[in-house]
């Protein structure tokens, strides 16, 4: 079936195209609409976003490809990126990853078998002061203990 | 010398601190973009601007109201503001805390920052992970509207300005300004050949400056107290080098994080007076001073200027911990002050480890459109595995002075030199480290427990 948006997403595409003055403009944002309802970047939403905005599917395919947070396949229910960058490795981002990975029983990279959780690792995410941290689908957890982490991934599991 | 301030921060901690009630009340919130607009002309924004010897605060440091005063009126194409809010340099986490506990501020910079070169819209790109911070502008945008501050007719003058923020979507690279200005236009994000200069052709092939979200926020205050009087604010007002910045600490210090402070703070005070000291009262051993790209300093460093037109003569055989954090004074010490926010690594830190763990950062990050960045950052981040796993020669060790150095120079964009030049640093600095390693003194094991030693 092809891809559509809600009707409310409809209209936030439509505020969107106002901001700019050209369409193609509007791509990266009416990306991440789409991936915000689907999950992912599936070829029916690069179709669908070429469409809208006047562009050749390869234009869109493109960008898709270059940004780390557009999904080129479906993931986890919710999305666990633990930073592993010096200032947060100083801070323990290496023992934090590995304790994750031991919970879960899985690689950063991988999904848990019930769909639930995917993890991964980030680079810098601004959070360095208040390190080791990570980010849970769109919310930071900062200056993190084992005993937060446990906590936080219980929550997710749940 | 120690001057903590509270010209960008005032309402960091306070309840509601983001929100417009405040912002007027404390601030005096718009009331500068009001007298700007309806009593200055233009040119004599810029002029203004320039006396306040703002270094852009995205980690090159060119003066702020220079780069204003490239913007030339075009007879038909509209010009553009940019406000580079992507903070993705490793050890950078400053902006955010603007987006998140000041974000009129941020609003109001853009409104004379438009006003003095010509523009009617501002974008403000901000990464896309930062959802409380895009959440927290767009609400200072709509307050901003509601009180006819923003729209067709600004405190009633007739100047259109129009601010929006815009997202990308995970990529390093895209805080580059060419770079970012194809992400705003909705491509690729790699960097483009310069000339033409954003002044010039930028966003949508229309002139348009790119500042950094903190460069922008200073204006205001700035703009308030007179430009000059901004300045001077600054113990190196004489290297024009002016006003206050957001100064932060991160790493193994006690109490990490961000204060504001006039600008000529040192080290030694940002490390041990705000950030509380070492972690477990242990020995500095290095510091990055202002992101991951600037060259690191070893705790023993100590200048040495001996020619008096040096702008760090007056500092010639003192420790580099007590040189003011400058522009031109971190210039001078082979580094660059960068974004202004420090990486501190106690004794025991591993320097091969933590060169090894930015190299996997600049191998993931480069764009790739270059071949000496492209092989180089890859060619780095071999070697540096195979001196974690004992199996690199001394061959290799010197090989990776070669490949850096061919690097520097010869890409379209800085990220080469971001890439190149901490390697360098880090290669030239601790020579003795990575040779034990190769000799096979020490291993990759023990180190990365050296890295990992905080979290329990
Ligand atoms: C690889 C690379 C990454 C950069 N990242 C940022 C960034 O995240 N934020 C920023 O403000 N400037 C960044 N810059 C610097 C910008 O290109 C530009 O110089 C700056 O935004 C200009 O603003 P300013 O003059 O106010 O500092 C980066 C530069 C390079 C080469
Ligand atoms: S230097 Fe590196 S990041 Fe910059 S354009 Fe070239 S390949 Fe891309
Ligand atoms: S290194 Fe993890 S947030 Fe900066």
């Amino acid at each position: 079936m092809p891809f559509a948006l809600s009707p409310d997403r409809e209209r936030t595409l439509e505020d969107i195209l106002k901001r700019y003055p050209t369409k193609m403009a509007a791509c990266i944002p009416l990306l991440h609409l789409c991936q915000e309802q689907e999950g992912w970047i599936s070829e029916d939403v690069i179709q669908f976003v070429a469409h809208r905005i006047d562009l050749p599917p390869a234009h869109v395919q493109g960008v898709v490809t270059f940004y780390t947070l557009f999904n080129q396949k479906p993931v986890g229910k919710h999305q666990v990126w633990v930073c592993r960058t010096l200032p947060c490795a100083l801070r323990g981002a290496g023992s934090l990853l590995a304790h994750c990975e031991k919970k879960l029983g899985i690689h950063a990279g991988e999904t848990t078998a019930d769909g639930k959780i995917t993890l991964r690792t980030a680079e810098c995410l601004a959070s360095c002061g208040t390190a080791p941290m990570m980010q849970v689908d769109k919310d930071y957890h900062e200056n993190l203990t084992v005993e937060r982490v446990d906590a936080l991934l219980e929550k997710l599991r749940s | 010398m120690l001057k903590q301030t509270s010209y960008l921060s005032k309402t960091y901690g306070m309840p509601e601190g983001w929100t417009l009630p405040v912002y007027e009340k404390e601030c005096d919130g718009y009331a500068t973009a009001k007298r700007v607009l309806t009593t200055m002309t233009p040119e004599q924004v810029v002029t203004e601007a320039k006396k306040a010897n703002i270094r852009g605060r995205g980690g090159a440091g060119f003066p702020m109201g220079v780069k204003w005063s490239f913007m030339k009126p075009h007879p038909t194409k509209p010009a553009y503001l940019v406000i580079n809010a992507d903070e993705g340099e490793p050890g950078t986490h400053k902006d955010r805390t603007l987006m998140e506990l000041n974000p009129h501020a941020v609003v109001e910079g853009c409104i004379i920052g438009c006003y003095g070169i010509g523009a009617h819209a501002a974008y403000i790109y901000v990464r896309d992970e930062l959802h409380l911070s895009k959440e927290r502008l767009w609400a200072a945008i709509e307050e901003a509207k509601k009180k006819g501050y923003l729209g067709a007719r600004p405190f009633g003058k007739d100047y259109a300005v129009e601010v929006y923020v815009h997202t990308g979507a995970g990529a390093y690279i895209c805080g580059e300004e060419t770079s970012l200005l194809n992400s705003l236009e909705g491509r690729r994000g790699e960097p483009r050949l310069k000339p033409p200069f954003p002044a010039q052709a930028g966003a949508f092939g229309c002139p348009t400056t790119v500042n950094n979200l903190e460069t922008i926020a200073a204006v205001p205050s700035a703009f308030k107290i007179g430009c000059e009087e901004f300045s001077k604010l600054s113990d190196i007002h004489h290297l024009n080098d002016g006003g206050v910045r957001l100064f932060g600490v991160n790493g193994h210090v006690k109490k990490p994080g961000v204060w504001e402070c006039a600008v000529g703070l040192t080290l030694r005070e940002l490390i041990y007076d705000l950030g509380g000291g070492i972690h477990g009262d242990k020995e500095l051993f290095a510091i990055i001073p202002g992101g991951s790209s600037t060259p690191v300093l070893r705790a023993t460093d100590v200048v040495d200027a001996p020619d008096e037109k040096s702008p760090l003569h007056k500092w010639h055989g003192m420790s580099v911990l007590d040189v003011p954090l400058g522009v031109d004074t971190f210039r001078g010490l082979g580094t660059m002050l960068g974004t202004c926010c420090a990486t501190v690594m106690a004794e025991g830190t591993c320097p091969v480890a933590a060169m090894h763990n930015l190299m996997q950062f600049y191998r993931h990050e480069s764009c790739g459109q270059c071949t000496p960045c492209r092989e180089g950052s890859g060619w780095l981040l071999r070697i540096c595995e195979k001196l974690m796993a004992g199996t690199a020669t001394m061959d290799e060790l010197d090989q990776m002075h070669d490949i850096a150095n061919n690097i520097m120079g010869n890409t379209i964009c800085a990220f080469g030199e971001g890439t190149a030049m901490p390697a360098l640093g880090f290669l030239k600095k601790f020579r003795k480290e990575f040779e034990a390693y190769v000799r096979g003194e020490r291993k990759g094991s023990d180190a990365k427990l050296a890295l990992e030693g905080m979290f329990s």
